[in-house]
């Protein structure tokens, strides 16, 4: 570094021919490489990590009997490896989260978008994203415990909740991606372009019409990767359904006020046990990983896709 | 953030179309905006009552006994029962974190900004790669702990296990924040530099980064704030037990805070109840105090140019 600013005044020369080596710069280049790559070991790492126990696991389970099976129970006596329980549960605890965490993620974003003040604005926008910043375990503690028994006592019917179950899971992790995505959904339609509320306004439209027929449809891919997002939080959150959502998973439930476990709650739960590594029960829990990883993959890529097409049209 | 406000109109300058409908009340569009407002109150209001009650019902923990005492199994003990190894373990992985991944994520964000060429397929995919490792479910990097670091490697179920699996896992988030805010540095003083003879790194260290360092230091302090609150990838890295010490190396056993709060919610006792709530308020504070220095920073020393 000192060498290189004592001969400053004849660098600019020298970068332009690229005539002097400068041992600093290509030093510093390999670094930043070095760097930049860690980020692609880890993805590799994760594969590979996953692949050989899940070929292994493949090695003696059925493909067949694990997409179609209607039984998961590798630590029971009869030992059964279908995944279709775990992923029933895991779609149950989405939809719930999702049916409250759009409406009220979407409303929060247009009010703070259209018709906060400001100054309003200004406060509002940081305390959602501090919000965005609880951790997950806070969110099991009150759903087991704060929520749940508050929704059985106010349960109208004879057969309510029980202890744990997906109905309160799926609550719980509903306000959980609330702060996500109304934060996500908010950027979008602040960066619709002012002059697409003005033409509408010209054309008499009221605020209400100006919000839902100019600026969400303007916004649509922003929101959808919002909601895309919220979908791939959920699928993989794994504090809220491990600690409130239940253990069953010998059957397919699909009733919510049953507990079972969920692609995460069932990692969680067997790999905080002890299991004799290459035991096909250890290989399980990295096939569920790898399914998992997959399926979040795919909503990654979807997501992506949205945000660079909302930037493409407005920025 | 950064809606033009161009309105000269005073009373309501957030309104520029209210002046024109002013005349016929339409009960319609009164009720949108009711609506609307309510879920962001209904938002805040679950989310407040929620902390609320975890701030009441674990007031009675909430004394010097959290830091000073140790963690315990033991039901008759329990009175005298603190989480002060989860603290400790958490501060060390936390210090460990910011030494692995701090660095690591600030120059990969240099060199995606401002050495690499994106046209190339390579850095194209880096990018990519770097969006969806952002995505990939915290559990997953819990799994490759356990798979690659743990056991291939055989570091074993300890603090630098813990802290490389967590620095791997919000990378993503300080290679992001940290782009942003490199990117945001205009063209025209990277331009000044080199006119004045400076060389690239001349430019990108004593130029280009020190301008970018409120948008990175806000992403670094959220990315630490995210890895103290993770506790799924470290459940799956065995860290369930009761440790009633404090660790005392890299290669040492260790428990942490949202790990303990999990450990202590699988124990039935309403004391145990207490207890957890307690150490979430700990918890939240430090969470919620890192979060709100990031925003703060954020807000208060970005540069607009």
């Amino acid at each position: 570094m000192t060498t290189s600013t004592r001969s400053a005044g004849s660098a600019a020369g020298n970068t332009l021919r690229r005539g002097r080596r400068r041992p600093v710069e290509s030093i510093v280049q390999v670094l930043l490489v070095a760097a930049a790559l860690v980020s692609i070991v880890t993805t590799v790492g994760i594969i590979i990590a996953l692949a050989n126990p899940t070929i292994e696991f493949f090695q003696q389970v059925s493909i067949v009997e694990f997409f179609t099976g209607t039984s998961w129970t590798p630590t029971f006596l009869q030992k059964a490896y279908g995944v279709l329980p775990l992923v029933s549960a895991t779609i149950v605890v989405t939809v719930i989260a999702l049916v409250i965490a759009v409406p009220i993620g979407l409303g929060s974003a247009i009010y703070l978008a259209e018709y906060a003040k400001p100054g309003t604005r200004k406060v509002l926008k940081p305390v959602v994203e501090l919000l965005a910043g609880v951790p997950t375990v806070v969110y099991g503690f009150v759903a087991l415990f704060a929520l749940n028994p508050l929704l059985q006592k106010w349960w109208p019917t004879e057969n309510g909740p029980g202890f744990q179950n997906l109905l309160i899971a799926g609550i719980a992790m509903g306000i959980m991606i609330v702060p996500t995505i109304a934060s996500i959904s908010e950027d979008a339609m602040s960066s619709v372009p002012r002059s697409l509320r003005e033409g509408a306004y010209a054309l008499a439209s009221t605020k209400m019409q100006v919000s839902t027929r100019v600026v969400v449809p303007a916004a649509i891919s922003g929101i959808v990767a919002a909601v895309v997002l919220g979908i791939s939080r959920a699928v993989g959150e794994t504090m809220i359904v491990t600690i409130a959502g239940g253990l069953t998973s010998d059957r397919v439930v699909f009733n919510p006020l049953e507990g079972a476990a969920t692609m995460t709650a069932f990692i969680a739960n067997i790999s905080s046990g002890d299991i004799p590594v290459g035991s096909l029960d250890y290989d399980s829990v990295f096939a569920v990983g790898a399914l998992l990883f997959l399926i979040t993959f795919a909503l990654n890529a979807v997501s992506i896709r949205m945000v660079r097409r909302f930037r493409e049209v407005y920025e | 953030m950064s809606t033009p406000t161009l309105t000269p109109t005073r009373p309501d300058p957030s309104a520029p179309g209210a002046a024109l409908t002013q005349r016929r009340s339409r009960p319609g569009e009164l009720a949108f905006r009711v609506a609307m407002q309510s879920c962001l109150a209904v938002a805040f209001g679950v989310l407040a009552s929620l902390l609320g009650w975890v701030l009441i019902k674990g007031w009675n923990r909430l004394d010097s006994r959290l830091w000073t005492e140790m963690p315990t199994g033991l039901t008759s003990r329990l009175d005298t029962a603190g989480v002060q190894s989860a603290l400790v373990g958490t501060v060390w992985i936390i210090s460990l974190v910011a030494v692995i991944c701090l660095p690591i994520g600030v120059l990969s964000a240099i060199y995606l900004e401002e050495y690499a060429n994106n046209t190339r397929w390579y850095n194209r995919l880096l990018e990519l790669n770097i969006q969806n490792l952002a995505g990939v479910p915290s559990i997953i990097f819990g799994i490759l702990g356990l798979g690659i670091i743990a056991r291939t490697l055989g570091l074993g179920f300890t603090v630098i296990t813990a802290a490389i699996v967590l620095s791997l896992l919000v990378l993503p988030v300080v290679i992001i924040a940290s782009r942003e805010a490199i990117r945001a540095v205009p063209q025209s003083i990277r331009q000044a530099s080199y006119a004045l003879g400076a060389t690239k790194w001349q430019t990108v260290s004593r130029q280009v980064l020190p301008s970018a360092v409120p948008g990175i230091a806000t992403g670094s302090i959220l990315a630490l704030s995210r890895a103290i609150g993770e506790a799924a990838p470290l459940l799956v890295l065995g860290a369930v037990t009761f440790i009633t010490f404090n660790p005392d190396g890299l290669d040492s056993a260790y428990t942490a805070l949202p790990i303990q709060i999990f450990t202590f919610i699988a124990r039935s006792q309403s004391e145990y109840t207490e207890l957890a709530a307690g150490a979430i308020v700990l918890l939240l504070t430090i969470v919620l105090a890192m979060n709100s220095i990031a925003i703060f920073v954020r807000n208060r020393f970005e540069k607009r140019w």
